[in-house]
């Protein structure tokens, strides 16, 4: 299982605990974790369910390539961190 | 008469009422958040608030007996397997949701969206969901849309024939004007007569490189439509198929709000600024002008505005005009507020220190 943090600044907008899911990617895991968390979705992702412009994914403090498919491999002692990118300003 | 504005602004919702015959701020929402557009729904009386939270898109709350309540915004179908789109310029178009602005509601159950990149959406439950309207979406001139003030298109305006729900027109930044006469299954397009200076000679009458500023509709007389335009003043007397360009307004023709009183059509109010290179209001006087015989003249209003130094923009949804056509506010990018309850013979300033104001709307 992967765990997946989310920045603390997304808290205040919508509820984004901590999560632990199964998954070999990234999309598998996030699709996982918002199965169980549907109101977070969008604030992670955009309408065509690739990371969002300003928004930035790091797998055991590696950034990911992937933005549009989420494809970057996750092991199963991950920790997926999802954060603001600087570019948001 | 309406006592209560809620006025949009970047860092907060804020409401502002009439109290024992003055404006005053009388609370705020979402403070901190940016806050682009608000609708109230006369049939029901709820608020809807566009909000664009930069890195976690854009969000869409609607008022309750309980506070506000997220509901979904709109969201773009998932585009075809192996589909690339890119705009005039060369660029990835993303289906996806830039902003909302336009929110509509007419006399039927609909509630009309007008997004960046260009998409049109309906709800017919108050908002719980949302359908893009394909017609238009994957009409082929549509993407001959470009970015106006916003690298993309988008819908801004949104005029429902109060006579009929099914007749509704929208404004493109930069896309021309566009009719549907069936509740949106099929489109034309519409605004011959409007001209484009920024656009090459084979090109300046095209409808469809018309930047339309704003759009409205008079209510009593929906045949008239006014247009604030890139570089210029427009009004239709055929419910948008053709327009007259209204020349020789002073201090200027550029801007981008328009507001028409809802039973005199030939009765409408604009905020001047130089003109498009130059967004600041003439010699720092800041000013509104107001014609009551369709364009064939205009006075220049400016009791209690400022005239020294005065550098607001105000911004498309930025006028509003209230439902009986007497009350007038507008807010600008530099934090002013100003109410007029004479038709705009004279204003009083709420407040200068509210953050850059994006709409302001009775409700």
């Amino acid at each position: 299982m992967a765990k997946v943090v989310f920045t603390p600044n997304v808290q205040r907008h919508v509820a984004c605990p901590e999560a632990e899911a199964p998954g070999h990617t990234v999309r598998e895991v996030l699709d996982a974790v918002f199965a169980d968390n549907a109101p977070a979705r969008s604030y992670v992702l955009d309408d065509q369910s690739a990371l969002r412009k300003h928004m930035t994914i790091f797998v055991d403090g590696r950034m990911i390539r992937d933005r549009a498919r989420l494809a970057d491999p996750v092991g199963e002692t991950s920790t997926i961190y999802v954060f603001q990118a600087l570019s948001g300003g | 008469m309406t006592d209560k504005l809620l006025v949009s602004t970047r860092k907060g919702l804020f409401t502002v009422s009439r109290r024992a015959g003055r404006w005053e701020i009388a609370g705020v929402d979402f403070l901190g958040d940016n806050v682009t557009l608000t609708l109230t729904d006369p049939r029901d009386g709820r608020t809807y608030a566009a909000l664009d939270h930069g890195h976690f898109g854009v969000k869409l709350h609607r008022s309750s007996a309980n506070g506000w309540e997220e509901i979904p915004a709109p969201a773009y179908p998932p585009k075809p397997d192996g589909y690339e789109e890119h705009d005039l310029w060369g660029r990835p178009l993303n289906w996806s949701t830039a902003r909302i602005w336009a929110l509509a509601a007419g006399s039927d159950e609909v509630i009309w969206c007008g997004t960046l990149p260009g998409g049109l959406f309906r709800s017919t439950d108050r908002g719980q969901s949302w359908e893009i309207v394909r017609a238009l979406w994957d009409h082929p001139k549509r993407k001959q849309w470009t970015g106006g003030g916003a690298d993309l298109p988008g819908i801004h305006s949104i005029c429902v024939d109060p006579r009929n729900p099914k007749h509704v027109s929208v404004a493109v930044s930069t896309g021309g004007i566009w009719f549907t006469g069936d509740a949106g299954a099929s489109w034309t397009l519409r605004g011959e007569g409007m001209r484009a200076e920024y656009a090459p000679p084979e090109q300046t009458h095209d409808p469809v490189v018309q930047d339309v500023h704003c759009l409205v509709q008079c209510p009593a007389a929906p045949q008239r439509m006014w247009v604030q335009h890139h570089n210029g003043i427009f009004v239709s007397s055929d419910e948008g198929r053709t327009f007259a360009e209204v020349k020789g307004v002073e201090p200027s023709t550029f801007g981008f709000a328009v507001a028409v009183h809802p039973g005199e059509p030939d009765t409408a109010w604009f905020v001047p600024e130089i003109k498009d290179e130059k967004r600041i209001p003439r010699e720092g006087k800041l000013v509104v002008t107001r014609t009551r015989d369709g364009g064939k003249s205009f006075e220049v209003l400016s009791e209690g505005l400022p005239q020294s130094h005065a550098y607001d923009v105000v911004y498309r949804h930025a006028l509003a005009l209230d439902a009986a056509g007497d009350r007038l506010a507008f807010g600008s990018t530099t934090g002013g507020l100003w109410v007029s309850e004479d038709q705009g013979d004279s204003w009083a300033c709420v407040t200068h220190t509210l953050p850059p104001v994006y709409a302001v709307r009775f409700a």
